[in-house]
């Protein structure tokens, strides 16, 4: 379906979406959002069937060839399907595809490795014509954009202003989704949905990923750290584009209160819940009632009726 | 001088044992420690080619988010490897705390590949038995290998369960509260995630391991 995907001049774009492990678990909110944005922007794409596990960090700590292998099934699978794009909403997804695609076409000695065991599996070759791997944050800034973006809010914010965390895997280390350093298109996409955002100087400081679930105490400082700066600059709530952020900005927050922090509450919710809310998305659909911190402030920002709030 | 001093030359050869109980360690290596052909292959490695163009600035030190953790900071884990100081790396906690958050490859102005350099040394780390044992991200890993290469895709639960039996299952008790409200919002399962082509899957990996043993 050509639809009305022809934006930016392209019109035989096929996107297939890669939903990766999180986002069918404690990532479930990022994943009902992200389906309802892509909705109500008329971005239509299906689910990769049969989609694996990309691997995320631990895999290449064990193995280089059969890392790659794991993360090249799914191109491959994207490929057969026709697609030409592939969405990878979660971070770790997303590096850990694009750098598959990137190693194949730079690297002979991966290609050879890759597509012989893709062959052998009977899977499709990626060879010359691999999907390419993307962000919904570089596809909603590009494909769609702020201005057409702002053409389709449909309900004015009636929440505080917002601290925007990229985190670090998804500008690093390709700086295709944004500048790797100083990103500003979620800034960008939220101000044009009518959102305050904060100038947040760690807006790029990793989270930890899964130290948090490691070694505890230090990951649990990094994310204090990210709070700290957030809630100084006056931020009221955090946005992210990562299931891994989210979660541990959210669930490891009743710790940092304890221990250092007891008025902490701050909700931290996912760029395409805030910006589906805005279009016109309800407050289920979006799951917004999965946010384990700072319930009472999301109930109040997202409780309003529909007809109080329309622009 | 306080009495006799003991030299343990064969176990500890960097160490003098006073018999105060203290202990005085060298401080330096010497160049017959290192194994500078393990440097050259490290560089063979995607990523890690450029390894000997580093300035030593620490610029990736600097940016680090974990280096205030590291028994060794980024910038001496790349002068120890070229110099070839193998067991000092592999044996080090740095590449451990390595959340890959690609800071240091970004900023590096000599484009080195910091964060492939440390999976890199993970792996061989682990192929060498030389990772601390009951640390938890290794162990981490190597469960996450398992579950993956089995069903085809991770089972957060269930990976985080096995994690903390192995190296700390008091741990759990202190979990219960996360637990709860991850289920309270409906966020976890306690299903055991897979794919349907999983013979697929694992052909394709076995055959992506099996060049390699024809290769090395």
């Amino acid at each position: 379906m050509p639809a009305d995907r022809s934006h930016n001049g392209d019109g035989a774009k096929k996107y297939v979406y890669y939903p990766g492990c999180s986002l069918k678990s404690t990532g479930l909110a990022y994943e009902e959002s992200f389906l309802a944005v892509f909705q109500l922007l008329d971005l239509p794409f299906e689910e990769l069937p049969d989609w694996n596990c990309c691997g995320a960090t631990s895999y290449m700590d064990i193995e280089e060839d059969s890392a790659f292998v794991l993360a090249a099934r799914n191109l491959s699978l994207a490929k057969s399907s026709g697609a030409t794009d592939i969405l990878a909403p979660c971070s770790a997804c997303y590096l850990v595809l694009r750098k598959a695609e990137d190693y194949h076409r730079r690297y002979p000695v991966i290609r050879e490795k890759v597509d012989a065991a893709l062959k052998r599996a009977r899977l499709e070759p990626l060879a010359d014509n691999c999907p390419h791997v993307r962000h919904p944050l570089e596809v909603l800034y590009n494909d769609v954009g702020p201005e057409r973006l702002r053409a389709k809010v449909s309900r004015r914010w009636e929440g505080g202003p917002i601290a925007c965390y990229y985190g670090c895997q998804v500008v690093r280390p390709y700086g295709e989704v944004d500048n790797p350093v100083n990103p500003v298109r979620m800034e960008e996409l939220l101000e044009a949905a009518g959102i305050p955002t904060i100038e947040y100087g760690l807006k790029t400081k990793c989270c930890g990923g899964s130290l948090t679930g490691t070694i505890h105490e230090v990951g649990l400082r990094l994310n204090y750290v990210l709070l700290k700066d957030a809630h100084r600059r006056g931020a009221q709530a955090v946005v992210t584009i990562c299931p891994l952020c989210q979660f541990n900005l959210d669930v490891y927050q009743n710790e940092i209160r304890k221990d250092t922090w007891p008025s902490l509450d701050m909700p931290i919710l996912y760029l395409t819940q805030v910006l589906g809310w805005v279009l016109g998305a309800d407050f289920q659909a979006l799951g917004l009632h999965r946010s384990v911190s700072g319930r009472k402030l999301i109930r109040e920002w997202f409780s309003r009726k529909e007809e109080e709030s329309y622009v | 001088m306080e009495g006799k001093i003991h030299f343990q030359p064969q176990e500890h050869p960097s160490k003098v044992y006073l018999q105060s109980g203290d202990i005085i360690s060298r401080k330096l290596r010497y160049q017959r420690e290192a194994d500078p052909v393990w440097a050259r292959k490290i560089t063979s490695h995607p990523g890690c080619e450029r390894l000997f163009s580093c300035i030593q600035c620490g610029t990736c030190s600097g940016t680090c988010p974990l280096s205030l953790y590291m028994d060794y900071t980024p910038r001496r884990i790349v002068a120890l490897v070229r110099e070839g100081f193998r067991k000092d790396v592999l044996r080090s906690q740095t590449i451990w705390l390595c959340a890959s958050c690609y800071s240091c490859a970004v900023h590096c102005p000599q484009n080195i590949e910091i964060t492939d350099l440390m999976y890199t040394l993970k792996r061989e780390a682990i192929q060498s038995h030389l990772f601390p044992k009951r640390f938890p991200i290794p162990v981490l890993a190597r469960e996450f290998y398992e579950l993956v290469r089995r069903h085809g895709r991770n089972s957060e639960f269930w990976l985080v369960l096995r994690m903390m039996l192995k190296t700390n299952p008091l741990g759990l008790l202190g979990m219960a509260k996360t637990g709860w409200s991850l289920i309270r919002t409906g966020r976890m399962s306690l299903k055991f995630e897979g794919i349907q082509q999983i013979r697929q899957l694992q052909a394709a990996l076995e055959a992506a391991q099996e060049g390699n043993n024809h290769a090395g």
